[in-house]
């Protein structure tokens, strides 16, 4: 059998950038898996968000369930304009990056709504999963990954992989 | 070597992108389906990986998957961790079920087209001397509601798991169902 879990891009961030951008996503895979080392700006609470299709209004929402080292929590966002994918609940730390994976499931399938499952980590600080929702019917073409506050630093990466089916 | 690192605590990465395969795949068509079968998985793998959508013509949600392997119908339990959108919750099911119940997916009282989600991770599933540990990561999202899980069991067997059966707690999958099973080599 062919090898299914191919590499469709890399970013590694030369400089400061407000966000990474997938663009021009071939429907050719299943799923989509992206996965991130994102530096924050030292001293600087945020969380990570993505958007897809360039889609800034208010139709993500996600629930997400996370422990800060002392407490457990879940929450939720309700008509979004984006989703969580992990949070930093204390401030960057230099060189210490945040290890994120996003499935985007299904992301191609024009009958469903998409539904995205993440796990986002801040080594320092907590530990999150989420599932998300974007409300829409079209095929996901481009993926954004940001901070909700400040820029992702120098030295953060996003690699984009797809998934094929037999 | 990031995707190696990753892959190691994270459900969802294949280890090597050159050693994780496609096995088959089953999309649910407009009449709708009872269960979906993987029969007469190959040995060649070291781990197995499914990935799913589903959802239910049922009104419950969140409605479960019922998980069997081998044809086996008794021993099956787990132990989950779950948000609710406002809480966390600790559960588990003794090992005496028929299956193994995975809460996730949607019914007909969610919003039109949303799915619910899971990647589950069987490790060692042809390994004739241990029982066979299954980890998932599964929820949905309605805007609104939503359940996010992160399930451990296992199935108390030491034969090779050659075939699984996946239904729902009650009713039928809908249209655009779909489940993947994927192989993942060791070196």
């Amino acid at each position: 059998m062919a090898s299914t879990y191919e590499k469709i891009a890399t970013t590694t961030l030369g400089s400061a950038a407000a966000d990474v951008t997938f663009s021009s996503i071939s429907g050719a895979y299943t799923d989509l898996v992206l996965i991130c080392s994102i530096l924050g700006t030292s001293g600087v609470t945020s969380n990570v968000v993505t958007r897809v299709n360039g889609d800034t209004g208010s139709n993500y929402s996600s629930t997400y369930l996370y422990g800060t080292g002392s407490t457990a929590a879940s929450g939720r966002q309700t008509n979004s304009t984006h989703i969580f994918i992990a949070q930093l609940n204390g401030y960057a730390v230099t060189n210490q990056p945040m290890p994120i994976i996003v499935n985007f499931q299904n992301y191609s399938n024009t009958n469903t709504y998409k539904t995205i499952l993440s796990r986002g980590n801040s080594a320092g600080t907590d530990v999150m999963t989420d599932v998300g929702l974007w409300r829409s019917t079209s095929a996901i073409n481009s993926i954004t990954v940001k901070f909700d506050v400040g820029n992702l630093q120098s030295g953060s990466t996003a690699t984009l992989y797809g998934i094929l089916k037999a | 070597m990031l995707n190696t690192i990753l892959g190691s605590f994270s459900t969802g990465v294949a280890p090597s992108t050159s050693s994780y395969e496609s096995i088959a795949t089953v999309t649910v068509g407009s009449g709708g389906a009872t269960d979906v079968t993987f029969s007469s998985i190959s040995s060649d793998y070291t781990h197995l990986q499914l990935r799913a959508i589903a959802r239910t013509d049922q009104a419950v949600i969140p409605a479960e998957l019922a998980i069997t392997f081998n044809g086996v119908t008794s021993g099956y339990g787990r132990h989950t961790l779950f948000g609710t959108g406002t809480s966390v919750v600790a559960d588990a099911r003794s090992y005496s079920d028929p299956a193994y119940y995975l809460q996730m997916i949607t019914g007909a009282s969610a919003g039109s087209n949303t799915f619910g989600t899971v990647i589950m991770d069987i490790l060692d599933y042809k390994n004739t001397n241990k029982f066979k540990t299954i980890r998932s990561l599964a929820g949905y999202d309605n805007n609104g509601s939503g359940y996010i899980f992160l399930n451990s069991t296992y199935f108390g067997s030491t034969n090779a798991i050659s075939s699984m059966t996946i239904a729902t707690q009650s009713g039928n999958f809908v249209q655009y169902t779909q489940f993947a099973l994927y192989g993942i080599k060791g070196a």
